[in-house]
């Protein structure tokens, strides 16, 4: 049995469920008690289970993150709601130096059960630090655990999977995607939580991408069908870990990849996805790994981001590029 | 900066009670001691500095690849750290040595740490709640003001029965003061009225730079800006670091909120062994401390209530027992394998942990192949 709901409704209902099933779940952030958070994400919590269980905080990412860590040190299951993609920086020090590395402090005697929720990515015509894609900072760091679901289904599960999570994971949401209804299956996840996902078969060029992403690579698949290009779409889901098998066996078929995101491409996830495939998937190529990114810019004024930001032209202009070998 | 006319002093540098309007409040905490209480004070001061002295002579003969003194704030971290209770958790920053060997740390796991052999690794709840140390400035303050909201949360401080109620302790310093974690500590501490107490060691030096630079006013009025109630205390006096933060723990877990203790003290010695303080500060400076030490003032009230000489030669050969103990034991202590890389990075399994761990144990079984 499935119903149909918003990814913001989804990741609502997801946090709900979670804080059911374990009292010591509890939520922080800025505006999310009344409010509901900017994005009404937790709309209802507080009122259903109350201030000592969705903290209205002080306006202070670092402090946010490090209270976290305290409260999971006594025992707690904290999610941290970052308001912004570009506001979790003053934050960052805290994540990376503290909350990534206090179980190898600890050397195994200290789980850190956090989540940090982040909106993120562009699409919304925002002002500055509202649009950015900041995952590689964090994937890059030992530690964390990057999800970023692209479906309310995914968004529902995967929520709740990084809260039972006993390591700290980063959560990214694709905020363009908040208000984009789909089907949600409450009985099953149906798919491990660190695997990626074959969502679209094909055969002759894979797609890989995360987030807001993985709808444009399906409209490109669309597109390109009708030209009579078969693509195959892979969406990541986890971004640390990476789960490679289904990306090499995809990869293994096709021949061709290109891995599209929003962040800037330089040192980036779809690197680490482009080399990994170079390297387990070799023999098999008929064409380099290509990358379609946001430019190595600062995010643009947002009459400039339909141009910054990754499109289905420019997504399959990299197709053609890649057929063409 | 220096001593104000708001510093708490219980005992004077000459080893006498000091009676005054400030010190009539906690007078009182002193005088429920026994005298074995008093010399348990000064044993702990008196072991450490010789622990801290054998250690800075480690680092110099290369088993140690750096050192963190504590030499001069014994006082500061001995009476406050007595103040607490086994339930309160302390979180300290990185020189607080003493305080880890009274809550049961074996000192030699403090030295692994500047052996290069781990990262701290004790488990605070088998060490009486005692926390890992943090190098990176200020940190832990935000660590401790988020456990301390969780005491809230669980009911566990302000239950009206004193024995059981528990409050935090952060250690920190002067330099972290400027450091925006901290003051983002003070804000979530008011906010949430958490069950803790703000320890700052103002020692006056953040390695080359002196307070200052950090501040223009007195630090234990940060503490008061926040809305924190706050005093100012001699550092070096033992009896006053006990009693001031006895009180303080105590209002803290009864649930009157947050307090901080400023106590003033010197780092008599480098900030690490790979410093060399004569490059920026002055003699005239190091001795107008020195005739502040917390240890000899407090030897010379001891034996003024009658300790005996037996008590003092007692605690100078356990001092140099645990010398001796850690100078053996150094050289013993083994270099984990390399595979405990991989081991801790995460609490669930993890497959790249696993790959890797894979990948070096190949790597290493290649040579043993090859040979």
């Amino acid at each position: 049995m499935t119903e149909t709901m918003t990814m913001a409704k989804a990741l609502n209902e997801g946090l709900r469920a979670a804080m059911r099933s374990n009292s010591r779940v509890l939520l922080m952030g800025e505006d999310i008690g009344p409010l509901g958070g900017v994005f009404r994400v937790t709309e209802g919590l507080q009122a259903e289970f109350g201030d000592k269980r969705v903290l209205d905080t002080p306006l202070a990412e670092s402090g946010i993150v490090g209270t976290a860590i305290g409260l999971a040190m006594g025992g707690f299951r904290p999610v941290c709601e970052i308001q912004f993609d570009g506001f979790i920086f003053p934050g960052f020090d805290q994540i990376t130096s503290q909350l990534a590395k206090l179980t190898a402090r600890h050397e195994g005697t200290l789980t850190m059960p956090v989540v940090i929720r982040v909106p993120y990515g562009g699409h919304i015509g925002a002002v500055e630090h509202h649009q950015e894609s900041p995952e590689a900072y964090f994937a890059h760091s030992a530690g964390l655990r990057l999800l970023s679901p692209a479906t309310p289904h995914d968004a529902y599960w995967m929520i709740q999977e990084a809260i039972a999570s006993n390591d700290p994971v980063m959560f990214f949401e694709p905020k363009s995607r908040y208000w984009q209804k789909g089907e949600v299956d409450r009985e099953s996840a149906g798919i491990a939580t660190h695997s990626s996902r074959v969502v679209r078969e094909g055969t002759e060029v894979t797609l890989v991408g995360h987030g807001a992403i993985v709808s444009m690579l399906l409209q490109a698949a669309e597109l390109a069908a009708e030209e009579g290009t078969s693509i195959e779409v892979v969406d990541l889901r986890s971004l640390s870990p990476i789960d490679y098998d289904p990306i090499v066996a995809s990869a293994q078929k096709t021949g061709r990849v290109v891995v599209v995101q929003e962040a800037p491409g330089n040192v980036s996830v779809g690197s680490e996805v482009a080399a990994t495939v170079a390297e387990r998937a070799f023999y098999s190529l008929e064409a380099p790994v290509l990358r379609v990114s946001g430019y190595d810019t600062p995010f643009p004024p947002a009459k400039l981001e339909s141009v910054y930001l990754p499109s289905v032209d420019r997504i399959l202009d990299a197709v053609d590029r890649a057929l063409a070998y | 900066m220096s001593y104000t006319a708001a510093t708490v002093q219980l005992l004077s540098p000459e080893g006498t009670l000091v009676h005054s309007d400030a010190s009539e409040q906690y007078l009182p905490y002193v005088d429920k001691l026994s005298d074995d209480a008093l010399q348990e004070f000064h044993r702990h001061m008196v072991v450490m500095r010789r622990f801290d002295i054998e250690a800075a002579n480690l680092q110099r003969q290369g088993q140690l690849a750096l050192w963190v003194p504590s030499h001069g704030q014994e006082a500061a971290q001995v009476g406050s750290a007595r103040a607490a209770k086994p339930q309160d958790h302390l979180f300290p920053s990185y020189r607080e040595h003493v305080i880890a060997l009274m809550r049961g740390v074996d000192p030699i796991t403090i030295l692994s740490m500047f052996r290069g052999l781990s990262h701290g690794g004790w488990d605070p709840k088998e060490h009486d709640n005692f926390h890992l140390y943090t190098l990176v400035i200020g940190s832990q303050t935000l660590h401790g003001t988020g456990y301390a909201m969780g005491l809230n949360l669980d009911g566990l401080s302000g239950t009206g029965d004193p024995e059981k109620d528990a409050a935090v302790m952060v250690y920190f310093g002067d330099g972290s003061t400027s450091q925006g974690d901290v003051s983002e500590a003070m804000v979530f501490a008011a906010s949430y009225q958490t069950p803790q107490v703000f320890f700052l060691q103002n020692n006056h030096w953040a390695i080359s730079v002196p307070v200052s630079r950090q501040s223009r006013t007195p630090l234990y009025l940060r503490g008061e800006g926040f809305g924190i109630p706050s005093v100012q205390i001699d550092g070096n006096d033992v009896l006053a670091s006990f009693a001031v933060t006895q009180a303080n723990l105590d209002a803290a877990r009864s649930g009157a909120g947050p307090r901080f203790i400023e106590a003033l003290t010197y780092r008599m010695g480098a900030h690490t062994t790979s410093d060399d303080p004569s490059k920026y500060r002055d003699n005239s400076e190091l001795e107008f401390w020195a005739q502040r030490d917390p240890i000899t003032r407090f030897d010379t009230y001891l034996r003024a209530r009658g300790a005996s000489q037996a008590f003092f030669d007692e605690i100078a050969v356990e001092g140099d027992d645990l010398a001796a103990d850690i100078r053996k034991r150094i050289t013993e202590l083994p270099v984990p394998a390399t595979s405990t890389l991989f081991d801790h990075v995460y609490s669930d399994p993890h497959p790249v942990m696993d790959e890797q761990r894979q990948a070096l144990a190949d790597f290493e079984a290649s040579f043993e192949e090859g040979n």
